[in-house]
């Protein structure tokens, strides 16, 4: 192996994927230059051109569909799949056939991750592949056409770094590193978006960063995706007459974000439409939702702009037989994204509603019920109020209150390039500061909407060699195993559960749990499940605290976890007792352990279980 | 050397005639034979040797015929071009034409940004008194109406020019047929 040149940074994102990096050779005192990946992609048949996104979907064509001479690429004259721009165009006429979102359905707990579900729409003799598969295609072509740019630099030397969601729960980030390491990506490390958003906003900076904020504040990230919602909370701190960093909470996954917004004006035009008596066929919404998203954005960075003509074409050669005409106006722009989406609301009224874990049944993605980001950012800041009062260094905006009070506020994702609603959210959330008698909160500007996040996953991996700032990060939630009680059975009421801590909050990469006072006794050779939660709010539980009852919402049930104990080093049925315990590793990878408590021997709990019903339940 | 008019024969006689055949026959035989030559070596067509005596056959090149295609495809997919170009307007409404030239234009304009960097040759605005040095580039100028006189030259700017900073065009499978302009389509 030979020296790393570059950090590299990849945001694989849930509809755009960038690739990003910066020299390692490049002083703390230079100017940091990221450079962005041009990536090459089929646009059309057998016609290839660089961009800089690599849209997020894959095209399972029919065997009969496309001729195989038209599918290649730089680097390889037979790719097996069709990956990026033409997918995505051939996808919206044939969606039946087009792999998306996989990133969405990668943090899905309640479907086998590692199952061929997708497309999850896919007639019987579509071709499927799993979450995991369509993942490591996206990241498989990314690092070819990175060893396609740099043949002197192979992906596989450099320090690669990959960006997951704040609220991406550990399953998901192992299948991530999964995906990656099966696109010959070894031992990436991981960085949450939201961060990485930061980071950005640091390098663009160059340097002022430091005049801009001041030790007490706290800086909430609101990264709107096209699919994805996430918030993050970094307070800064002082150590030693320099300003620290630490990242000090994360929001829940919410699958809400700028394509809820294309659909929604798209069906408000329908609406519109089918009132004058159209009748509109699939196709054209979908043409109608495409120009939806070219008109918000004309009339969103433009105030002044009355209306925008939106025109569906027929689809045969004559353009003006049968076209659909119409316009969208600046009032309805306003009404179903400014108010449908940011609302300004009393802090206090919304209500946080519980989702039950579903079953195991579920076609579709756990979907945000609520579009409005203003609710879910109220919900946040709200419980992470109580969840930080308890924090050992209580910092100014988490005193008083009844809801956390950031000074400042990191916008991210491609639709806040409009000013109209950067200054919303903006606003709705300077009126909650008003009314607890708070100082407003102002805007951080600077970074890339589109591609922040991955400029500043290059950036981190340049400054983790030492030479700029970092985010002080432990582990953003606490874990759990279900425990069941020792209690009298009684009929037709299953045992209630307990619920015991095994890694807490704040867990610092390169740190090893306690081992918790609660042994289990596991079958050797056959797979055990644990029941497994995680709490992003409970900050004061220490490895062994056994919750027999706690407040609706504060836990969350993940997706099982399994231990299988080999029997070479047992007899085949045997139990052994075993403790769980929990560490963190030095790239920020939560893994879980089973110590057998006679021996020292340890074993690999997999946080994402293969499909095997039949596995049994662990019992103390 | 001393160079007599006066020697120039007034009137053509039989040798004088044989011999403007002979070189006329000569230098058309001269110029078949380069041309099935270059043909011959399709590559280096200007290694043709240069025949003495006369002016050199302007050297004319055809336009790349697969590049052309190649963005008459895309015109035709990001903007309805050719359906455009190819539909009877006679037929339809003014209102109708204008919906479909937004299509158009929208689409051009999205493969404009994404393909061409495009730049106006003169910065000033058009209408503007504009003056042009002696031995100003003729090729990205061109002067109309009262053309008379010698450089320095004054006039007004009508229009101020386009120049094709770079042009970035697909790569395409050594098996693509750029003949294709639009896949016929079929819905199952």
């Amino acid at each position: 192996m030979t020296e790393p040149r570059f950090a590299v940074g990849i945001d694989l994102g849930t509809t755009n994927s960038v690739v990003s990096s910066v020299r390692l050779d490049t002083a703390p005192t230079e100017k940091v230059f990221v450079e962005l990946l041009p990536i090459p992609q089929l646009t059309g048949p057998g016609t290839v051109e660089s961009r800089h996104q690599l849209p997020s979907f894959q095209y399972q064509a029919h065997q009969e569909e496309i001729d195989e001479a038209e599918v290649v690429l730089p680097w390889n004259s037979k790719p097996l799949v069709i990956i990026g721009e033409w997918a995505r165009m051939l996808g919206s006429k044939t969606p039946i056939r087009l792999v998306g979102s996989a990133k969405s359905w990668l943090s899905h707990q309640a479907v086998n991750r590692r199952s061929a579900i997708l497309p999850p729409q896919a007639p019987e003799d579509v071709p499927r592949i799993s979450p995991l598969d369509a993942s490591t295609a996206y990241l498989r072509h990314l690092h070819d056409a990175w060893n396609h740019a740099h043949p002197e630099a192979p992906l596989i030397d450099q320090k690669v770094v990959l960006t997951v969601p704040a609220s991406f729960d550990p399953a998901a980030r192992d299948l991530t590193v999964e995906a990656a390491e099966a696109a010959g990506l070894p031992r990436p490390v991981l960085l949450e978006e939201p961060q990485a958003a930061f980071y950005s906003w640091l390098e663009a900076s160059d340097g002022r960063w430091r005049e801009s904020i001041r030790p007490g504040e706290v800086i909430l990230v609101v990264d709107v995706g096209g699919g994805t919602t996430d918030f993050s909370l970094i307070a800064v701190g002082e150590a030693a007459g320099l300003l620290t960093l630490e990242r000090v909470a994360i929001g829940d996954h919410i699958l809400l974000g700028g394509d809820n917004m294309d659909l929604a004006l798209a069906y408000g035009l329908r609406t519109k439409l089918e009132a004058e008596g159209r009748r509109l066929e699939s196709w054209q919404v979908l043409a109608l939702t495409y120009a939806c998203r070219e008109a918000k954005e004309a009339l969103l960075l433009d105030a002044a702009l009355n209306e925008v003509a939106i025109v569906v074409p027929s689809r045969g050669t004559s353009l003006m037989g049968g076209l659909l005409r119409t316009r969208l106006t600046q009032e309805e722009v306003t009404g179903a994204l400014v108010e449908g989406f940011f609302p300004s609301l009393d802090l206090h009224q919304v209500e946080w509603v519980h989702h039950a874990r579903t079953g195991l049944t579920t076609l579709g993605l756990p979907y945000a019920q609520d579009p409005r980001i203003t609710a879910h950012l109220a919900l946040f800041l709200r419980r992470q109020l109580e969840a930080l009062k308890g924090a050992q260094e209580v910092l100014e905006p988490f005193k008083g209150g009844h809801f956390v009070q950031p000074t400042a506020v990191l916008l991210n994702g491609g639709i806040f390039r409009s000013e109209r609603l950067r200054q919303k959210l903006l606003v709705v959330l300077n009126e909650w500061l008003l009314k607890d008698a708070a100082a407003p909160a102002r805007l951080l500007e600077g970074v890339d909407l589109d591609l922040a996040v991955a400029r500043g996953a290059a950036y981190y991996g340049w400054v983790r060699q030492g030479p700029g700032v970092r985010i002080r990060s432990g582990t953003a939630a606490a874990y759990y195993v279900g425990v069941e009680s020792s209690m009298p059975a009684v009929p037709g009421f299953p045992a209630p559960l307990e619920a015991l801590c095994i890694a807490p909050f704040g867990m610092e990469e390169g740190t090893e749990a306690a081992l918790p006072p609660v042994e289990f006794g596991v079958v050797v050779g056959e797979p055990v499940r644990f029941r497994f939660f995680t709490s992003k709010v409970r900050r004061d539980d220490e490895v062994g605290t056994r919750l027999d009852w706690w407040p609706l919402g504060d836990l969350e049930a993940l997706a099982d976890i399994e231990v299988v104990l080999p029997v070479e080093a047992f007899r085949p049925g045997d139990i052994v007792p075993v403790h769980l315990v929990a560490r963190v590793t030095e790239v920020g990878r939560l893994e879980l352990e089973a110590v057998a408590t006679t021996g020292g021997h340890r074993w690999k709990v997999a946080f994402e279980v293969r499909g095997d019903p039949g596995a049994q339940t662990a019992r103390p | 050397m001393q160079f007599d008019p006066n020697l120039i024969p007034t009137t053509l006689d039989l040798v004088h005639l044989t011999l403007a055949v002979v070189v006329a026959f000569l230098t058309l035989l001269a110029i078949v034979l380069g041309l099935l030559w270059a043909k011959a070596s399709k590559k280096t067509p200007s290694n043709v040797e240069p025949v003495p005596n006369i002016m050199p056959a302007p050297v004319l090149r055809a336009a790349p015929e697969e590049g052309a295609l190649v963005f008459l495809s895309l015109l035709q997919q990001e903007a309805r071009f050719i359906d455009f170009v190819e539909e009877d307007l006679s037929h339809h409404a003014d209102a109708d034409i204008g919906a479909a030239a937004r299509v158009v234009h929208a689409g051009c304009q999205k493969l404009f940004r994404q393909h061409l960097e495009l730049k106006s040759i003169r910065s000033e605005a058009e209408g503007s008194a504009i003056a042009l040095p002696r031995g100003f580039d003729a090729s990205s100028i061109r002067l109309s109406g009262h053309v008379v006189g010698e450089a320095p030259f004054k006039g007004v700017l009508v229009h101020p020019g386009w120049r094709a900073e770079s042009i970035r065009l697909p790569t395409i499978g050594e098996r693509h047929d750029v003949r294709i302009l639009a896949p016929a389509e079929v819905e199952l």
